[in-house]
């Protein structure tokens, strides 16, 4: 699939404060949010262990129930063969962990070109947007 | 079964490339032990006790004559340690007491997949490659997602079946296959579907289990179940709706599991199963997934909706084989021929009346190939006997076997007139023990012989009571009845749900085993899926034996005409069936 998730080298993300900017910790709840995101233009969601994976489905709220439009940032433990993950739940940039080495990431953006299940990118599943039929499997 | 389409076949090759360039990345070190531990675990990779244990998937437990032939190779040619590991593990065992650990072996599952003990991690990559050779692969077999899609037996042979609930199987493997977001979950998830009223696959057990059912207009649906599980905590699946209709089954279930991916537990792992959530937040776990059902459907708009195209290209691939052609005989002919032979012979009389149940085509039976046997494990198979299933599957049962949630392997399209031919086969390939759902059909874990999480041996147990009821007289007078024996509270031996439940458990560094008695995996014969109790404090391996056989015996001494040891126990309750237990303690200082 096509890489659209930006990768960002974790001395080039900085907190400035940017009023402009979200952090939500990842057991919070992103339809709860008060504030109004039209007047955010990212949120940093956070992965403090790359097993855990509750951002994931916070970026897809995000994305997909809440429409928002801005930068969805991965940061914390983010090594590269979570980001087309990230990227098919609504991701648009990641900041690798300290120490990764990014150079074996694009390959595996490369690897794949289609999944089974519908995501927050493609809505449809395979079996919706590239229909099989009955007759064609191969022996 | 079901035919792979070319995007199924290159999906499977990629997911063994990119296994390739993860492992390769680990061996040069580019990726970190605990960084390449989570992607080998969703390829089917643990490491055990001595050496690593690969876990291929066997969706809903069928297989073809092909795929069993290569699951043979990789037995033969692969499941073999380094000599030092060997060493290692026979000195380290043998202390224990355990003297043979079979290697070029596989193992049949409880949930209906292959494992095997001793493949290297550094073949591991090609072992990958050979699985998808024939459509195969490990991926979610473990790790914290959503696990291999088990179901029953039987489906769409079963003479009690509502709907084939395989299409269904194979359309949620799909789905689930990879799925982005929910591929670090607090914990594993397992899912069960039947579509038979019998219920042969534990779906109360399940974190999901389904049932089709018909409403009162016949249409279809799923029965939902969410929240069962064994392990420390054991609790029986909640019902969350008795009636869905089928083809949103994969909306809701993207909704039940977004819920627990967000507020399952993740600070204690032994409560991070969604069991724990379901139980902890009752009604409003139901409540915040109806809301995100709702959501899925309305505001998502229902995109993983199955459409009828879809069921129907699944399910064309599940229409029963082209059987050769037979010279017309009646039924009366056939059962008549086999009556004659039954009572030729006893063994084959048996045979029938345990291992052959009946099937959806009057013509055809469902055949078990038992694995429970002596000097074998539960559930164990060496290559040649791979082989030789493979062949029996072949000229038997239009080259399909399906793996049982009991370890056994079951043909599904057996010719009643082949019935004597076939029986001859399987006796001498030593896959005839008439024992099916008698005592020695028990399930088994690997145990302490292989397993790093357990704290005791399962198979020496299992072998024990295996030889000390080898009598198929005994056996059958005892008649049907569920030993599980697990070697840890994982309880990947279903022990909870055995009418006899065996856990090994650790006291100061040695091995002892708690007995559970009264438990059901939700089926006709046991009853309405729960717990067993437990009988008292453990006993030492060498007093279990005798305390199975103080158990039965009080069965044989309680029950009614025609009662089963699950029945008389509900009847008289647990307390003679206890006291019997605890009667056969310190046998040694009691005859001194």
């Amino acid at each position: 699939m096509n890489r659209t998730l930006t990768l960002i080298a974790a001395e080039d993300h900085v907190d400035n404060g940017d009023p402009t900017v979200l952090q939500l910790p990842n057991d919070a709840d992103p339809l709860a949010i008060e504030v109004c995101l039209d007047d955010v233009e990212r949120i940093d969601l956070d992965f403090p262990k790359f097993t855990d994976g509750r951002a994931y489905s916070q970026a897809f709220l995000l994305r997909r129930r809440l429409g928002f439009k801005g930068d969805i940032r991965a940061t914390g433990d983010v090594l590269i063969d979570q980001l087309v993950q990230m990227q098919r739940t609504g991701f648009s940039s990641a900041v690798l962990k300290e120490g990764v080495d990014a150079s074996a990431a694009q390959r595996q953006f490369d690897r794949f070109a289609a999944f089974y299940q519908g995501d927050a990118v493609q809505a449809a599943p395979h079996f919706v947007a590239a229909p099989e039929t009955a007759s064609e499997p191969s022996a | 079964m079901y035919q792979y389409t070319d995007f199924d076949r290159q999906f499977v090759h990629l997911r063994a490339a990119q296994f390739r360039d993860q492992l390769e990345r680990w061996q040069s070190g580019k990726l970190a032990e605990d960084e390449f531990r989570p992607l080998r675990l969703q390829n089917g990779w643990y490491v055990q006790r001595y050496a690593p244990m690969l876990r291929v998937a066997v969706p809903y437990g069928e297989l073809s004559s092909r795929q069993l032939r290569v699951l043979a190779k990789i037995a033969r040619e692969y499941d073999e340690p380094e000599a030092e590991v060997y060493k290692h593990a026979l000195a380290t065992q043998g202390k224990l007491g355990t003297h043979k650990l079979p290697t070029h072996y596989a193992h049949f599952t409880t949930r209906q997949n292959v494992q095997y003990n001793w493949i290297p991690l550094s073949k591991s990559a090609d072992v990958m490659d050979l699985l998808a050779s024939v459509d195969m692969h490990g991926i979610q077999t473990s790790g914290n997602c959503i696990r291999n899609i088990t179901s029953d037996e039987r489906a769409g042979i079963a003479v009690d079946e509502i709907a084939d609930p395989r299409p269904f199987a194979e359309i949620m493997r799909q789905w689930s296959t990879l799925h982005p977001e929910f591929a670090f979950l607090p914990r594993k998830f397992k899912i069960a579907i039947t579509g038979a009223k019998e219920d042969r696959a534990a779906t109360g057990w399940h974190d999901v289990g389904l049932h089709l059912v018909k409403n009162e207009a016949g249409e279809l649906g799923f029965r939902v179940q969410v929240g069962g599980g064994m392990g420390r905590t054991p609790i029986i699946g909640t019902v969350l709706r008795e009636f869905l209709p089928w083809n949103q089954i994969m909306n809701y279930l993207e909704a039940v599991i977004r819920v627990y991916n967000r507020y399952g537990r993740r600070d204690n792992i032994y409560k991070a199963r969604i069991k724990i959530l379901v139980k902890a937040e009752g009604q409003r776990y139901i409540d915040d997934v109806e809301a995100e059902y709702k959501q899925v459907i309305e505001h998502d708009g229902a995109p993983h909706t199955i459409t009828q195209a879809e069921l129907d290209r699944v399910s064309a691939s599940f229409v029963p084989p082209q059987l050769a052609t037979r010279v017309f005989r009646s039924a009366e002919a056939t059962d008549a021929d086999l009556r004659a032979q039954a009572a030729d012979d006893v063994m084959f009389a048996r045979w029938l009346a345990r291992n052959v149940a009946p099937h959806q085509n009057p013509a055809l039976r469902a055949v078990t190939l038992s694995f429970k046997r002596r000097l074998q494990a539960p559930g164990d198979a060496s290559a040649d006997q791979l082989d030789t299933a493979a062949q029996l599957a072949d000229r038997f049962s239009a080259g399909e076997v399906r793996v049982t949630h009991d370890q056994n392997l079951l043909l599904p399209w057996v010719h009643a007139e082949d019935l004597h031919a076939l029986w001859l086969n399987a006796r001498e390939a030593g896959f005839a023990s008439a024992n099916v759902h008698l005592l020695t059909d028990m399930i088994a874990c690997p145990g302490g012989d292989f397993c790093a999480l357990a704290n005791a041996r399962s198979i020496p147990i299992a072998e024990a009571i295996t030889e000390r009821y080898q009598d198929l007289d005994e056996l059958d007078d005892l008649g049907e009845i569920d030993l599980h024996i697990s070697g840890c509270i994982n309880s990947c031996g279903h022990h909870h749900s055995g009418h006899i439940g065996i856990l090994g458990v650790d006291k100061d560094g040695k091995e002892w085993y708690q007995v559970t008695l009264g438990g059901s995996d939700g089926s006709l014969l046991s009853g309405a899926a729960q717990a067993g109790k437990v009988v008292g404090p453990s006993f030492s391996a060498a007093e279990v034996p005798d305390v199975i056989e103080a158990v039965l015996n009080t069965y044989r001494d309680t029950r009614e005409a025609g009662e089963t040891f699950i029945d008389a126990l509900r009847r008289v309750g647990i307390e003679p069936f206890k006291a019997a237990a605890n009667g056969a303690r310190f046998k040694v200082e009691v005859a001194a």
